[in-house]
């Protein structure tokens, strides 16, 4: 691998700031990267023609005043982006052009940035392995058999292979932080309406938020600043001013207290995962951080409650998909037939199982008992939070229950892929900031990840305690290039 | 005065029957963009040309509601004297069809926006009091064209996402008439506040009809079935009708009714199944994500209040006191905002009694004729005002004054000038009356002596003779009282 | 509570999807496991516990009446399988 590459964000936005490299310098070597990893089939679309133009544009201009000059990045196939194809790893997208642009993706072009590409994801972001999607697995850079975690699983491959220097993805039950844990990068999933929605493909409207994927903490804190900000085209989003994450970042977390949740520790827990918990906890504490130990009673609902909420939503938020405005259409004789076979044909099954799950649950008899009840259980669960946070500043527990797992093992039962997200859902219902920062590793030396979970809008202290915990981790992504 | 009795009832062979009838009128706001989106709600424009990203449900297009839409149905509510709930939320209701490009209609569902309230109206046989059930805030779906072509339909979104009020009744309406005035009342009262102009051929005024009957004396509701989208009052009047009379035969032949969607017919005057019991809609209603709940402020209530016009009921209550007016009359001139506007204008100079009948009289016959509003009316307020001004006067008489009514039509011209140019002007000096009648009477002298022994109708005769002399200008009454002197 | 294939298909035509009977048996079992797993929610007592109506502290935020948008009727067409000038153009209905 050569050099540019293997640096961090945030010594790349510099490096070409103090003319140490060019834009194009750097764009080539990323478009290397990735036209040598194709088997990791991170990529859907390629852009590579068009980012090599903004480099060139870029370097004649050299406007270094963006967060974010002259740096290519490749984005989750969630993300409209505007002329280029954005299919939401979807057969029934497959085709689709969009004539607008999302706005945080615009944040990011606003910043001096450029796309470079779209990355693979399960199939309307319902997945954790990237195994969903209609134009196939992707592969965890860690090892050929392994899934990188889902649904962001291309942004995270790419990530962690260096196919681009940073990359944003989506977050509706752990999408951002499971794969980062899986891939030995750090994932942030920030505060409900921090970011705005408008432009991205939407899969559950009262979970989704867009959030930084990235190789350290001190780009993660780049990239959100970036990203972030009101918007009023988007009713969820919330006008509260965007902090300078990035220049407010510090390790200087002495007195911050920590709450350690038991009913995290879960039954039949492995050890790695435990051990893991402990050293974090000992990070911090090491740092000056006050350990108390906590009770979010209701976290063993989290999950079910999830899987009513979601698929509800999701049954509803894609009934659009129909075949007449854009997209696939199939064949028949009236249109109720066209309708049918269009979206048989055109959604996997894991979209086929939540949209009748939620269609079902919502349907005539069942509200109360299910959509109703699910929501009742969120409050719960997000009170649960609100105590919390008068006694602690943030909340340390694991990312996930295992490290990754190997494609197809949890294929052939849908449950059993739905455990994956036992730590980063109840989050998700809370409407809260959350970020998984990479700390160790299990005795296959593959990556695990720590979460670490912060009040609303208040992501800085969740940076500034994983930027401790990254000092003290000493974590390296240690795998050979298997692939190129 | 309450002419009659309620009396429409069904005779059927058995038993004489009631029909029952609520009405879901979906009346469209009056706004100039669209309830969720920016696109513009001008009827007419050519397809899909005031369709935005939102309307068209692409990926990732979210939501952003009007503020005008909300103070219009708020405003609507106090006009309905209803309660306004100051939280509601909107609803996601979940189906599939061609002009639904969501796959869903955001409404409301659970918690509307307005509550519950009540219109008054004026039957023949007395006063009518109709309840509201509530209103809510919904968008309106788009158009399917199915005639264009043999085996495809075009869709239109132009209308998709424009805001609709959904106003439904108690099932309080007994009869097609009661349905009729209802629904004149809810559309004056949505006129007269602005929030909808009430163009039913435009569209932007529909309603779905439920009808059911029952034996006269039964106290339980029977089972209705709702004739949707029904867009005249006078198809409104029609349908159920039919559907009552359909309703009866069935159960008195021993049958049930089944509880279903019918659409009139307009051509053959039937109703007729819409869709079977299996394909039956399950909405499953869900509050919409994408938005949060509405909670308003008190203040902005009242301040919505503040801003009302004076209201149909409310004014034709001061008409009657302060302009000596009839309920009958009453009710004529404040049945749209602008002949209230108009008529109000004609009296600030001119007798009102003149008034009330020339306009109720004399110039709706001209603007049913011609099918013009009064706000079309070939005569002006101000024009009017002056014509009644003139008979009031003496200038002109009653007769003469018809004569300009319809000269004046040719441009709206001034009634003083048409009465200056062809010397119209009423002869009232008494001397020259006097002149013409000792005239009349010495040409009939075998006349006048009939008429001393007793042919006491030939005293028209004469009013007569001196009026075609005057050219019929001259003063009827003066004619009459130097007649009667001359003839002692 | 278990979803039978009856089920599967009533749902199914709600949705717009059409199955054939190996996927609608397949579902019928898949849907019926996730069931069990959500019907865990029934252990917990919520009667006294309100619904969350929104994640946000916030009020609804409004927009002005003004015409900012529509008069791009090539865009809105634009991705149309099936269109032409005017219309986007879709197999009739049956009423």
């Amino acid at each position: 691998m050569s050099k540019i590459s293997e640096l961090s964000l945030t010594k790349i936005v510099n490096g070409i700031k103090k003319k140490e490299f060019t834009s194009l310098e750097v764009t080539n070597e990323f478009i290397e990267n990735s036209k040598k990893s194709r088997k990791l089939n991170s990529y859907i679309t390629e852009c590579f023609d068009e980012a090599t133009k903004s480099a060139k544009n870029f370097d004649q201009k050299k406007d270094f005043k963006g967060l974010l000059s002259g740096i290519p990045i490749a984005v989750k196939d969630l993300f409209c982006t505007k002329n280029v194809k954005t299919t939401a790893g979807s057969k029934i997208l497959h085709n689709f052009i969009p004539t607008y642009e999302s706005t945080v993706t615009n944040n990011l072009w606003s910043q001096g940035a450029f796309l470079l590409g779209k990355l693979n994801c399960d199939e309307f972001a319902m997945g954790s392995s990237n195994e969903t999607s209609f134009f196939g697995n992707v592969s965890n850079p860690y090892g050929k058999e392994l899934v990188p975690g889902g649904s962001s699983g291309g942004s995270a491959s790419a990530l962690a292979a260096e196919l681009t220097p940073a990359t944003i993805g989506t977050d509706t039950g752990g999408s951002i932080r499971q794969p980062a844990s899986f891939t030995g990068t750090v994932g942030l999933k920030p505060t409900y309406g921090r970011c705005s929605r408008w432009g991205i493909v939407a899969f559950a409207s009262s979970l989704d938020q867009a959030g930084p994927m990235t190789k350290n903490v001190e780009d993660c804190a780049l990239l959100l600043q970036a990203m972030s900000g009101y918007d009023y085209k988007d009713s969820t989003s919330i006008d509260t001013k965007v902090d300078n994450y990035s220049s407010n970042l510090t390790e200087k977390v002495k007195g911050l207290k920590i709450g350690i949740p038991k009913e995290y520790r879960v039954e039949n827990m492995p050890k790695e995962i435990d051990d893991l918990w402990k050293s974090g906890i000992d990070y911090l504490k090491d740092a000056g951080a006050i350990i108390k130990n906590i009770s979010l009673p209701h976290t063993i609902y989290a999950l079910p409650a999830y899987y009513i909420v979601a698929p509800a939503e999701a049954s509803s938020n894609l009934a659009r998909y129909d075949g007449v405005k854009y997209g696939h259409r199939a064949k028949g004789k009236n249109l109720n037939e066209m309708y049918e076979n269009t979206r048989s044909e055109g959604f996997g099954d894991e979209v086929k199982r939540r949209i009748l799950i939620g269609t079902y649950v919502l349907s005539s008899g069942y509200y109360d008992a299910y959509y109703l009840k699910a929501q009742k259980v969120r409050q719960l669960i997000k009170s649960d939070f609100d105590k919390s946070f008068n006694d602690v500043d943030a909340i340390l527990t694991p990312s996930t229950p295992s490290s990754a797992f190997k494609i197809g093992d949890k294929s052939d039962d849908p449950v059993s892929m739905y455990l994956n997200d036992i730590f980063t859902v109840p989050i998700n219902l809370s409407g809260l900031p959350a970020i998984s920062v990479p700390a160790g590793h299990d005795k296959n030396n593959l990556p695990l990840g720590l979460q670490l979970i912060g009040r609303p809008f208040d992501e800085q202290t969740i940076l500034n305690l994983s930027l401790a915990i990254e000092k003290r981790a000493n974590f390296n992504r240690n795998f050979k290039n298997w692939w190129s | 005065m309450n002419e009659r009795k309620f009396d429409y009832f069904i005779n059927g062979e058995k038993d004489k029957w009631e029909v029952i009838i609520g009405l879901e009128v979906h009346a469209q706001v009056s706004s100039k963009s669209k309830l969720f989106s920016s696109s513009s709600t001008q009827f007419g424009a050519k397809p899909n040309t005031q369709v935005s990203l939102v309307d068209s449900a692409f990926p990732g297009m979210l939501p952003v509601i009007n503020q005008f839409c909300i103070e219009q149905s708020i405003k609507t509510g106090l006009g309905l004297k209803a309660k306004i709930n100051l939280n509601s939320v909107f609803d996601r209701k979940n189906y599939f069809y061609a002009d639904l490009p969501q796959g869903y209609q955001i409404s409301q569902y659970q918690n509307p926006i307005v509550g519950e309230g009540e219109v008054v109206l004026d039957m023949p046989y007395g006063t009518k009091r109709v309840g509201i059930e509530r209103l809510h805030l919904e968008q309106d779906a788009g158009k399917s064209i199915h005639d264009m072509d043999p085996e495809n339909s075009f869709v239109d979104l132009n209308r998709s996402g424009v805001a609709l009020m959904e106003i439904v009744s108690k099932p309080d309406l007994r009869s097609p008439e009661e349905v009729n005035s209802y629904v004149k009342k809810l559309r004056s009262i949505m006129r007269y506040i602005g929030t909808c102009d009430g163009n039913m051929q435009e569209g932007s005024l529909r309603a779905d009809v439920n009808v059911s009957v029952r034996k006269v004396g039964d106290k339980k509701f029977g089972t209705r079935c709702e004739i949707k989208n029904v867009n005249s009052i006078r198809f409104m009047e029609m349908a159920i009708a039919f559907e009552a009379k359909r309703q009866v035969e069935l159960l008195e032949s021993g049958k049930k009714i089944d509880q279903e969607t019918r659409l009139y017919d307009t051509k053959k005057n039937t109703t007729r199944s819409m869709r079977s019991k299996e394909d039956a809609h399950d909405y499953r209603y869900f509050p919409d994500p994408d938005l949060l709940p509405l909670n308003l402020d008190k203040s902005l209530i009242d301040k919505l209040k503040k801003e009302l016009p004076e209201l149909p009921d409310q004014k034709k209550e001061r008409f009657i006191k302060e302009h000596n007016l009839s309920p009958y009359e009453a009710n004529i001139l404040v049945s749209e905002k602008e002949i209230s506007e108009y008529y109000e204008k004609v009296i600030k100079e001119s007798d009102k009694k003149l008034a009330t009948n020339w306009i109720i009289v004399e110039l709706f016959a001209v603007l049913n004729k011609k099918n013009l509003p009064i706000s079309e009316s070939p005569i002006s307020a101000k024009n009017l005002s002056s014509l009644i001004k003139m008979i009031s006067s003496g200038k002109i008489s009653g007769k003469i004054a018809k004569v300009v009514f319809e000269k004046m039509q040719n441009g709206d011209r001034d009634p003083n000038q048409i009465v200056e140019k062809e010397g119209l002007i009423q002869q009232s000096d008494p001397k020259e009356l006097e002149q013409i009648i000792l005239d009349v009477l010495s040409k009939n002298q075998d006349k006048v002596t009939q008429y001393k022994s007793g042919k006491v109708k030939l005293f028209g005769y004469f009013v007569g003779e001196a009026m075609k002399i005057s050219k019929g200008k001259a003063n009827p009454k003066l004619v009459n009282d130097i007649l009667k002197t001359k003839l002692k | 509570m278990s979803i039978d294939k009856n089920t599967v298909k009533h749902i199914s035509k709600l949705a717009r999807i059409s199955l054939d009977e190996k996927k609608t048996a397949s579902l019928s079992k898949d849907l019926t496991s996730i069931m069990k797993f959500i019907e865990k929610l029934n252990k917990l007592n919520t009667e006294k516990t309100k619904p969350l109506t929104s994640i946000i502290d916030a009020s609804l935020k409004t927009r002005k009446d003004e015409i900012k948008d529509g008069k791009i009727r090539d865009q809105i067409l634009k991705n149309s399988p099936e269109k032409n000038e005017e219309f986007f153009v879709v197999p009739k209905v049956i009423e």
